[in-house]
């Protein structure tokens, strides 16, 4: 692949805080190689800033390795960028050209409001987390791996949910908020296991319970989150997670 | 889980779409099947028949009443579902293409409900309400349907083009509210297998272009004189 280098117009949403009111601040970057990831060009820019005596912006990173869900820029008016199954530290600048005008925005939902510039509080997908995606175990010697046999399709499928890293750009590409992709991903992952077999009814009514109270949307099936997904979790979950909530609440007791 | 705890959850809420959604389905099948007794040529004998045994019967006169119930039930709930998502973000994109993946119409499920609610309402006020109203309580009093719908859609006015216009516009909403909700309603009930939402996605296509063809071709076939 052919190195070039560009030069770059950027409109960024700038925030102070939680309550001020933020603004799209446009910004030149110069000289960047197209082999630098999206975050990379960002550190670039933030370098320029604090040599301008500016204030830096503030966004989310980790490992920039695409496996910590960290990441979370709207790029262009996508969850992380025009990259298919891709998260925002792995979008590298060759996906754009040189005089290219890039927006740059944080995930719009009111369950996760923004902390400052784009980052965002996103510990309403843990409080979901808290609320069942476990498995109670009690304390004693690790079980043997393949002490409990799992059909190879259901340990598949299984994975490809878990494979969900909770970024939220599901709740970001919806335009319901709805968090029923991340949800459905972190019950479906525990509903196809053994496991997860004895909580299984209380998991699925908790949690729905707690992303109702976070505030996000009602899901409407339209598939938006799947094609932002960067971990291409399917909508099948989707209907999975019905599945798992219309039965445990046609068998409860009360 | 009580019950209402179940149906005020926002997947319950969607369960309540799905069901009422079903039960128009089915009603839609029924609609335009005795509706097609009109193309029997026979000069609406067979179509008076039909509607006769709709509009003369306690069973389906009964049953009405459910229609009317589901039919409101999926419009509030739908209705508050669209307004209650509308409000989970309250700083719009200043752009947004996130939208990728998804079709327009099943991002307009609102707006197409509402286009059938308004053609709903003409619909209604042109056969339904003349009928009931002369009818009353009692099972005798019927009009004449098949030359109501004659009258309706036959004649060379202004008032007949903008009705027939109006009602191919709704039978294309319904078409694409359809073509969306038909699929949607199944995965709200769960069906996650991917060859049964394989199977259930192409019935639906079918389903919705066959029903919203069958509705348009009724009045276009009085206005241009396709049937005797």
């Amino acid at each position: 692949m052919e190195h070039y280098t560009m030069n770059l117009t950027l409109k960024v949403w700038r925030q102070k805080n939680a309550k001020s009111e933020g603004h799209l601040e446009t910004y030149q970057v110069s000289d960047i190689s197209s082999e630098m990831s999206f975050l990379e060009m960002f550190d670039v820019l933030n370098e320029q800033l604090i040599r301008d005596g500016k204030e830096p912006i503030a966004f989310d990173h980790d490992c920039r390795e695409g496996i910590c869900g960290m990441c979370s820029m709207y790029i262009n008016g996508k969850p992380h960028g025009p990259w298919q199954a891709n998260t925002t530290c792995q979008l590298h600048m060759r996906a754009f050209k040189d005089g290219d005008t890039i927006v740059v925005e944080p995930w719009r939902a009111n369950a996760f409001p923004v902390v400052k510039d784009l980052v965002v509080d996103r510990t309403a997908f843990d409080r979901i987390i808290q609320a069942g995606g476990y498995v109670s175990v009690n304390t004693g010697n690790a079980v043997d791996g393949n002490a409990i046999p799992i059909e190879k399709d259901k340990a598949d499928a299984a994975f490809a949910a878990a494979m969900c890293i909770g970024c939220g750009a599901c709740v970001a590409a919806c335009k319901n908020s709805s968090a029923m992709l991340f949800l459905s991903a972190k019950v479906s992952h525990l509903a196809l296991l053994p496991q997860g077999a004895p909580e299984r009814k209380s998991r699925v009514v908790n949690m729905v319970a707690q992303m109702d109270k976070e505030g996000f949307g009602a899901c409407t099936n339209t598939g938006a989150c799947e094609a932002a997904c960067p971990k291409e979790i399917s909508l099948s979950n989707i209907a999975r997670l019905n599945q798992e909530y219309l039965t445990a609440s046609l068998v409860s007791e009360k | 889980m009580t019950w209402k705890q179940m149906f005020t959850s926002s997947v319950g809420k969607k369960l309540v779409m799905s069901f009422t959604g079903i039960f128009l389905i089915l009603f839609l099948i029924v609609h335009a099947g005795l509706n097609a007794c009109i193309w029997a040529n026979d000069g609406g004998e067979m179509f008076n028949k039909a509607a006769h045994f709709m509009g003369g019967n306690w069973v389906p006169r009964i049953l009405e009443v459910g229609l009317f119930a589901g039919l409101i039930l999926h419009i509030v709930q739908g209705l508050m579902l669209e307004s209650t998502n509308r409000k989970k973000r309250s700083t719009k994109y200043a752009v947004n293409y996130g939208n990728k993946g998804s079709k327009w119409y099943s991002r307009s499920m609102g707006i197409l409900g509402i286009l059938i609610l308004l053609f709903l309402i003409l619909h209604l006020s042109n056969f339904w309400l003349p009928n009931r109203s002369s009818q009353g309580l009692s099972l005798s009093g019927e009009i004449d349907l098949y030359a109501k719908m004659k009258e309706t859609f036959a004649t060379h006015s202004p008032v007949t083009a903008i009705t027939i216009l109006v009602y191919v516009l709704g039978c294309a909403a319904l078409g694409y509210h359809l073509a969306h909700g038909f699929q949607s309603a199944f995965k709200t009930l769960g069906v996650h297998n991917k060859k049964y939402q394989q199977m259930l996605m192409a019935i639906g296509y079918v389903f919705s272009i066959v029903v919203c063809i069958a509705f348009a071709m009724m009045p276009l076939s009085f206005h241009f004189g396709w049937i005797s």
